[in-house]
């Protein structure tokens, strides 16, 4: 009895648990990746039922930009309004002095006045505070590629028509909210996408070279 | 000077206690098991994503599925463009198979919202991504994301 009173339960030795802990987290830090994705979003068309429907899609002419971006990677812009030709992507961003494309883009969409070779307004209610207002909702953007042109080329292109609707829905929110499109609300947001919709089509590429370069 | 000597013989450097070390350790560990997901498969094609300015982020990462395109890293298995479905070289004819595996793993309520994210090489032919574009729409998988760095451009 007088034996058990002296004897007490040893301390855990805890001096390797941060040797331990160390170890787990060098593991999960090298197995782990940290970056998020990101890239440029796009909703494809649903598949075409038959083969007949695949051309069908009727579009007036003044609502029609196209986009063509061939196998040097140059880019030529057409629209009723009149064509445009860069020569490299540089070209496209406006280093050139030519127009951007970007510019471009942003005077097909909004037709601010009018103009008879661009796409029609349409006058439609977008609830408060945008009201009643006319745009342009059958728009379409077309891009087209040959079957060579670079991958980098063709983001390029995608990233400046982004870029152009992007800064047009800010405008747009700048103006009927008062506030830049990042911080609106997302219902707000959705209002302002639905004021300038993001029309882009992209077309099944054609095989120019194989076609003997005829279209 | 006296002052000096006489309290350096006695004076001793306190132990740094290190109990809370591991404490620490455990937060730093937790940390990041919550935030990172873990690395699901090893690349073997190579590529270098092309950049652009307008980029977003994918929100949920379960619902996107991965398309590699780019050149094999080991040449033996060609230096031409390949396109790596999980962990092995596929042709684009095999993409069907692979995302209605890929759908029939979400939940049905999540599997419209399912994103196919085309990571590809910024020399790529348009041809290769076109077919691989063709493919995802005749096995209904509509939501894309052309993956890019963010930078100047």
């Amino acid at each position: 009895m007088a034996n058990r009173k002296k004897r007490k339960t040893p301390n855990l030795n805890s001096s390797s648990m941060a040797d331990i802990s160390f170890l787990l987290l060098t593991f999960f830090l090298m197995t782990s990746s940290m970056d998020t994705d990101s890239g440029l979003a796009r909703r494809l068309p649903p598949p075409p039922q038959n083969e007949e429907q695949l051309q069908k899609m009727d579009v007036q002419r003044r609502n029609l930009m196209v986009v063509l971006v061939n196998y040097q990677n140059q880019i030529m812009v057409r629209t009723q309004a009149g064509d445009e030709w860069y020569n490299n992507i540089a070209e496209l961003q406006g280093t050139g002095g030519k127009v951007p494309l970007k510019e471009k883009v942003k005077e097909f969409v909004l037709n601010a006045n009018n103009r008879f070779d661009l796409p029609e307004l349409i006058e439609e209610d977008f609830g408060p505070p945008i009201g009643k207002v006319l745009v342009t909702p059958d728009h379409v953007i077309s891009l087209q590629n040959d079957a060579t042109t670079s991958y980098k080329a063709y983001i390029a292109v995608q990233n400046e028509l982004v870029k152009a609707y992007n800064e047009l829905r800010d405008q747009a929110a700048k103006k009927y909210f008062g506030r830049s499109y990042k911080e609106l609300l997302p219902e707000q947001q959705e209002q302002i996408n639905k004021l300038y919709p993001q029309r882009i089509s992209e077309a099944e590429p054609k095989d120019y070279v194989q076609q003997g370069g005829g279209r | 000077m006296g002052k000096f000597n006489k309290s350096a013989g006695t004076r001793e450097v306190p132990e740094l206690n290190t109990a809370s070390m591991p404490d620490l350790v455990f937060a730093i560990l937790f940390f990041f098991m919550v935030t990172v997901s873990m690395r699901s498969e090893t690349l073997i094609v190579r590529f270098t994503l092309p950049t652009a300015s307008e980029v977003q982020k994918l929100e949920k990462k379960s619902l996107v599925t991965y398309i590699n395109i780019g050149i094999p890293l080991d040449p033996r298995l060609g230096i031409g463009t390949r396109m790596q479905l999980n962990d092995k070289l596929a042709e684009v004819s095999d993409i069907q198979d692979y995302i209605a595996q890929e759908k029939s793993r979400l939940n049905e309520a999540d599997q419209q919202f399912m994103t196919v994210s085309i990571k590809a090489d910024e020399n790529t032919k348009m041809k290769y991504i076109s077919d691989v574009k063709q493919a995802l729409r005749k096995a209904y998988a509509l939501k894309i994301s052309y993956s890019a760095r963010k930078g100047e451009n």
